[in-house]
């Protein structure tokens, strides 16, 4: 069999239904082969945008996201996406076109390093050099990217490999990789230790993040949390992975986190840290973050626990064995519920004194608060929302009450603008019956404003809710608030006109500047048919409250 | 059991581990034996930051298999990230943090010194007492070999360098465990 229809059969093995991608001469023998193939394949109009999708896919879906590139240009595209999928920990495998073996190190035509380029940003790669590797290689880069801590895999498929003939089999039980044993896991005795503390400590606070997507967790997160009366606080990377209408909800913690979380942090005795990995957006000035806390850290990748800040009681292991171990020895334990009552009064007071809020304009002004309150009555809480980067980006993470895992799909660590609207198209095709709704700044979206054609010729019904303030607005509110008001290249101007955009790619386009119009035209905008977005004019001077200046402690939290 | 019973564990009895062990350490890493295997290690040690001191890679007993041994300074890396992130690479099989007094570690250095004719005899007792070998010699200068601990090489250095070190390579240490007497 020729190696690139090996390479579409290993992928129908892993059980791939849907790939995104851009062919070109290196990678023309797979797309030969895809022509046959039962996949379906998804053109994007560039391969971040397809890298993305994949990503996408992967968060809404919890499957492996693919995506193809060809050599040289094609692959360096998608290196953006590989990084992204890196920072979040999204299980994708990329597999690019590599010019021919007898032209590698030639600098041929088209060609690039592209396993040198990426090898800082993957979890692993691969570069076939014999064509028997293709299919084992495809199904290694599966195992790794969705096992232990997920990650992406490059496959670099040089083109005459791909045209090669094979004996091929279909591979039978897990790859040979004698160096890669991810732990499952947790030690029962640190787990029992964990419990112990935990039914000491009077001012506990669980601080859990996008492990717990990543581990399908949250069901045991909420039912150990709600095993005694355990506060719970997440990160932009973990909501919905604990109900935001729940009685024990803090609220997101950390830059643009409410102060009760944070103050819950900065007074917190034991931190329970899950799934999470102390990024300095949660911690600020290490050396003064939850500085009467010791901390619970629980962890697949060993490398995360005492990374930023030191555990006393590591565990390593995935996040939903853990918790139900926990709960299950916490519950043995019998402690005392009542231990907690003055921490919860002190919890209680904080979020009386300090609820999330804003000042809404007296007349029609859009308020950007606004508008995702607006649009998540007009979702009814129920939409899949991805998220470009920036201001809108948190007043989602603030105002947008999500309510179960994979509902909430935006680039946290690397923070891509232009992630959402690919993002999008990715997770409308892993899941068709959901409604999928990108929350785009006007800043990020033009960035990769040429997906909008992917989603009209693939119809692909995705919904764009654009927070238009004509400006680069993160970056306005840094320059306002640390920069003197000095604002450089921040203006958007007006350009594009965002309707004829939209129309121009088949899409429907629509315009609101009222805010008693608002929840009507999503309402529209959601009941178009085929993919619509809706360009929201909103304040174009609002600041993201409340925050943490970046390298300040908890207690600085300003707005 | 009443909560705040003794079998609880008191918090303020937690403590973490660490970081800095403020000595060196020798890592012994099995690692596959496949192209770009040496890239990604120097690789991830140039993005998190950690510095190596030396660096020796070659062949083991087994074809598939190569042993890379690396020392670095654990006052100044926490030695535990840099082995967790090492074990996160694919093609890492193996690592090993030697304990001092359990291993036998040694290096091989080349020193070429300048000897005229008054220094040379000084210069070939150093040799002598440090069980170094002439391996080269021209009229005014020595090429010496020395292998043993890197301490002695380090002294080995210093006696050599008032009589003029022209040139020196070292190959970084090597390092196998101690077998016990009773093995
Ligand atoms: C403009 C902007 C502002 C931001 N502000 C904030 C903010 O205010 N608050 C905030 O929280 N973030 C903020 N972020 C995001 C921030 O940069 C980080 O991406 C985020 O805090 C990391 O989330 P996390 O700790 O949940 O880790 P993730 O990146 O989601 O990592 C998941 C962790 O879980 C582990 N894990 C994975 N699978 C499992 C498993 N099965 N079992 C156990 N563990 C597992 C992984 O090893 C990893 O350590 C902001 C980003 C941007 C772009
Ligand atoms: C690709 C990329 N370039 C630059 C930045 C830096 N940056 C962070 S937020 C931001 C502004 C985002 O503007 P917009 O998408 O309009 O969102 P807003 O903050 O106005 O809601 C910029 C430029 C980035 N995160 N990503």
């Amino acid at each position: 069999m020729r190696a690139a229809d090996a390479l579409c059969e290993a992928l129908k093995a892993e059980g791939v239904e849907h790939v995104f991608g851009i062919p070109g001469g290196a990678n023309l023998p797979t797309y030969d082969a895809i022509y046959d193939a039962e996949f379906t394949h998804i053109q994007a109009r560039h391969e971040q945008g397809a890298g993305h999708a994949a990503e996408g896919y992967a968060k809404a879906s919890g499957r492996v996201g693919v995506a193809f590139a060809t050599s040289g240009p094609g692959a360096t595209n998608l290196v953006t996406a590989i990084t992204d999928a890196m920072l979040d920990s999204v299980p994708t495998v990329f597999i690019t076109g590599q010019v021919r073996t007898d032209l590698i190190g030639t600098d041929g035509f088209q060609e690039a390093d592209v396993t040198g380029i990426t090898l800082p940003i993957v979890k692993h790669s691969f570069l076939v050099t014999d064509p028997r590797q293709i299919p084992e290689y495809i199904h290694a880069a599966f195992h790794i990217a969705s096992t232990g801590r997920p990650g992406p895999v490059l496959v670099d498929v040089p083109q005459d490999l791909s045209r090669a003939d094979i004996e091929y089999e279909p591979a039978e039980g897990r790859p040979n990789l004698p160096g890669y044993k991810p732990p499952t896991e947790g030690n029962i005795k640190q787990i029992r230790l964990a419990a112990k503390a935990l039914a000491n400590a009077q001012r506990p606070v669980v601080y859990a993040g996008g492990g717990i997507v990543n581990a399908d967790a949250s069901a045991e997160l909420i039912e150990f949390a709600t095993s005694d009366k355990l506060p719970v606080t997440l990160t932009v990377m973990g909501l919905g992975a604990f109900p935001a209408p729940h009685d024990q909800w803090l609220g997101m913690l950390g830059m643009h986190g409410t102060r009760t979380a944070n103050y819950a942090m900065d007074n917190a005795d034991l931190i329970l840290a899950i799934g999470a990995r102390f990024d300095d957006r949660i911690t600020g000035k290490l050396s003064e973050f939850a500085p009467r806390a010791k901390f619970v850290h629980v962890d697949i990748d060993p490398a995360e626990i005492s990374k930023n800040v030191p555990a006393h009681i590591p565990i390593v292991g995935d996040a939903r064995d853990v918790l139900a171990k926990l709960t299950r020895e916490y519950r043995a334990l019998k402690a005392d519920s009542a231990r907690l009552d003055d921490w919860w009064k002190q919890i209680r007071a904080w979020q009386a004194e300090y609820p999330l809020g804003y000042e809404d304009s007296s007349d029609s002004e859009i308020k950007p608060q606004f508008m995702i309150e607006a649009m998540y009555e007009a979702t009814e809480g129920e939409a899949i929302i991805t998220s470009d980067v920036g201001q809108h980006q948190m007043w989602a993470a603030q105002y947008y009450h999500f309510s179960r895992p994979r509902q909430w799909i935006n680039s946290g660590g690397l923070g891509t603008m232009g992630f959402g609207l690919p993002a999008a198209i990715g997770a409308k095709v892993a899941r068709p019956d959901d409604t999928v709704v990108c929350l785009a700044g006007d800043g990020s979206l033009v960035m990769v404003c040429q997906e909008f054609a992917t989603a009209a010729v693939h119809d692909i019904p995705v919904k764009v809710f654009l927070m238009n303030n004509g400006h680069f607005g993160m970056v306005r509110q840094w320059q306002e608030l640390f920069w003197d008001g000095r604002y450089s290249s921040v203006e958007m101007g007006d350009s594009p006109d965002w309707v004829k955009l939209a129309e121009a790619f088949g899409w429907t386009g629509m315009r609101c500047a009222d805010k008693r119009q608002l929840k009507d035209a999503m309402r529209a905008t959601l009941d178009a048919e085929g993919p619509a977005l809706l360009d929201v004019q909103v304040s174009k001077t609002e600041n993201c409250f409340p925050m943490i200046p970046a390298g300040a402690a908890a207690r600085d939290m300003v707005g | 059991m009443e909560a705040g019973t003794p079998e609880l564990v008191k918090l303020e009895d937690l403590e973490a581990s660490r970081a800095l062990t403020g000595r060196k350490h020798v890592l012994s890493l099995l690692v596959e034996n496949k192209p770009g295997v040496l890239a990604r290690i120097a690789g991830l040690f140039s993005r998190r930051g950690f510095n190596i001191d030396t660096l020796a890679v070659g062949p083991t007993d087994d074809p598939d298999v190569s042993r890379i041994t690396l020392t670095l300074d654990g006052a100044v890396h926490p030695i535990d990230q840099v082995t967790k992130q090492l074990h996160k690479l694919v093609n890492v099989l193996k690592i090993r943090d030697m304990e001092p007094d359990q291993t036998i570690s040694r290096e091989m250095a080349l020193f070429r010194v300048q000897a005229a004719v008054d220094g040379r005899a000084e210069i070939m007792h150093f040799a002598e007492i440090f069980r170094a070998k002439i391996v080269d010699v021209s009229r005014r200068t020595l090429t010496i070999e020395v292998t043993g601990s890197n301490d002695k090489i380090d002294a080995f250095e210093r006696m050599v360098r008032p009589h003029g070190l022209i040139e020196m390579a070292r190959t970084g240490e090597v390092a196998i465990a101690r077998s016990r007497p009773d093995q």
